[in-house]
């Protein structure tokens, strides 16, 4: 793992999951350097999501999920005893793999998370406006605020839902495969406003695309049947991998 | 071959004839009902049944107003809704969201069995348990009022309530509420402000089919609300006996002549009360109908 730096905003310690009685995870050991873009890649089932669910706990939902070993988000353990989940929510946002904005106007889903955070309603406007220009969608929607969110296309909702993550001022987001329902040019946005956001914040993205990782990521990791294989920077990956089985699976030997 | 064909041609024409048997008998219950309760305007006049204010069949000439009978079947219904809606819902995003599975698969049988209790034996136990306490705790001449006929029939509307509404809010897409707890919103914010607002037009059909089992309950009713035919007030009203339409036709069916003034006036009440609850489902279907394609199902 050459070429990391020191400082991490995620380090995950001997990191173990089990749903039920199925191992999910094995030894997990990763640093995840800050304000840069890390790819997660590698087979269907072979944990990446499942993993990428552990950064906000959003596994907590599953109730025959069983966890051990340490997610450090600044040194501290956020399966501690007295972490607060929803706080940690806060500072980890997480898009989806399909857009799922809130039966509401494209307004009120971005003043969601603020409105739950109590921010004050003349504050919110603001954060409204400067996201929906964060998130290039402004001179899309900017005259359909009021209109149900639900009306627009896929490539806008899942901008949406971006601008949503970004409108509670999280100091990382997570996307599970956030263009796999969506067609070449909105994943193309995506990745552009990708690109740009990591200028603020630690991403983590778990894409099946192999060139979107290639195009977006600054650093890769591979996972297969639960562990991860390789892990360093994405040039080295793709172009000069140490493992054999990294190499297999880039070329499209398997998978 | 020709037998062949002749004994499936056979099936298929006593199949339909079996399906069709439903719509000819909900198409003579209409001609009947209608028929029989158009009889009245012969002798009396229509505006005098829909907005005459006394229910006097033994004077002369005999009163057929059906305003008492309406006011006490709304309001008899308007306070069970009130009671079972807020229970009802409450139940359902216990049992869908909260829940622990083993928790849900306990209370869903005690539910199912709730709706399967005859209404004569809910009437039993309103009579010999809600009607003295009512009476009691108020203070009042008698236990049997509209309020204890609201009660009982909260009960009974429970599990269409319940079910229905749990069905919707577990139609809620498990994205949507992942989605608000990855803001960090707690469970409680999601769904009070997200599976509900999602949930709502299945919950509003729940409601009206509530409202359609409670209008048109009869034994219940009968047993509990006392059967005065009087306009009730509101909502000082609850703690008065009332009468509802159904009582009314129950109780009154066995001793009129057929064919009087009387038999009309009861047919007519009866007509009333199927143009309600026929309202009163098509609307449920409609919202049901609607939510389901907005949600793609």
């Amino acid at each position: 793992m050459s070429g990391i730096n020191d400082f991490a905003d995620i380090k995950v310690e001997d990191l173990n999951l089990w749903y039920g009685s199925n191992q999910a995870l094995q030894d997990i050991n990763i640093k995840i350097p800050s304000k840069s873009v890390t790819a997660l890649i590698g087979p269907s089932g072979c944990g990446k999501s499942t993993f990428l669910r552990c950064i906000n706990r959003m596994n907590d939902l599953i109730k025959v999920c069983h966890i051990e070993g340490r997610v450090k988000i600044d040194n501290k353990n956020i399966y501690d005893e007295d972490v607060d989940v929803v706080e940690l929510r806060k500072r980890v946002g997480m898009v989806f793999q399909k857009p799922n904005p809130f039966p509401m106007s494209v307004y009120d889903n971005i003043a969601y998370g603020p409105k739950i955070h109590k921010v004050s309603k003349k504050d919110i406007k603001g954060i409204v406006d400067k996201t929906l220009q964060d998130s290039a969608l402004y001179g899309e929607v900017s005259d359909r605020l009021d209109s149900s969110a639900l009306d627009l296309s896929g490539g806008q909702q899942q901008r949406l839902c971006i601008a949503r993550t970004m409108a509670v001022e999280p100091e990382i987001i997570l996307f599970d495969e956030p263009c796999s329902a969506l067609d070449p040019i909105s994943t193309n946005k995506i990745e552009d406003l990708i690109l740009k956001l990591k200028e603020d914040y630690t991403i983590v993205i778990v894409t099946h695309n192999m060139q979107q990782a290639a195009r977006i990521s600054d650093y890769t990791a591979f996972f297969l049947m639960g562990e991860i294989i390789e892990f360093g920077e994405t040039n080295q990956i793709f172009e000069n991998p140490e493992e054999k089985r990294t190499e297999d699976y880039i070329t499209g030997r398997f998978g | 071959m020709f037998h062949r064909k002749l004994k499936e041609k056979g099936i298929e024409i006593s199949l339909f004839l079996a399906a069709a048997t439903t719509v000819v008998v909900l198409l003579f219950i209409c001609i009947f009902l209608f028929r029989d309760g158009y009889l009245l305007f012969e002798t009396s006049s229509f505006t005098g049944f829909i907005t005459g204010s006394s229910w006097y069949t033994a004077s002369t000439p005999p009163r057929f107003g059906i305003l008492p009978l309406l006011f006490g079947s709304f309001l008899v219904t308007a306070g069970a809704i009130a009671i079972a809606v807020p229970l009802g819902v409450a139940a359902a995003i216990y049992i869908s969201e909260l829940a622990s599975p083993k928790i849900a698969d306990l209370l869903k049988p005690f539910i199912e069995i709730l709706a399967g209790i005859p209404s004569v034996v809910y009437g039993f136990f309103g009579l010999v348990v809600l009607v003295p306490l009512i009476k009691d705790i108020f203070d009042i001449p008698t236990g049997q009022t509209a309020l204890t006929g609201s009660i009982m029939l909260a009960m009974m509307a429970l599990p269409t309530i319940i079910s229905i509404s749990e069905d919707a809010i577990n139609a809620v897409p498990q994205a949507l509420k992942e989605g608000s707890l990855a803001l960090g919103s707690t469970l409680w914010q999601t769904i009070y402000k997200v599976t509900l607002p999602a949930a709502l037009s299945g919950i509003s059909a729940a409601v009206i089919l509530g409202v359609g089992r409670a209008i048109g309950e009869t034994m219940t009713v009968l047993m509990v609300t006392g059967n005065m035919a009087i306009i009730p007030g509101f909502p000082e009203g609850f703690l008065d006996p009332v009468r509802t339409m159904t009582a009314t036709i129950a109780l009154e069916m066995g001793e009129v002549p057929k064919g009087s003034p009387h038999f009309h006036a009861l047919f007519a009440v009866g007509s009333v009360l199927f143009i309600t609850t026929f309202i009163i489902n098509m609307v449920a279907d409609k919202i049901k109908r609607k939510y389901k394609l907005k949600e793609g199902l």
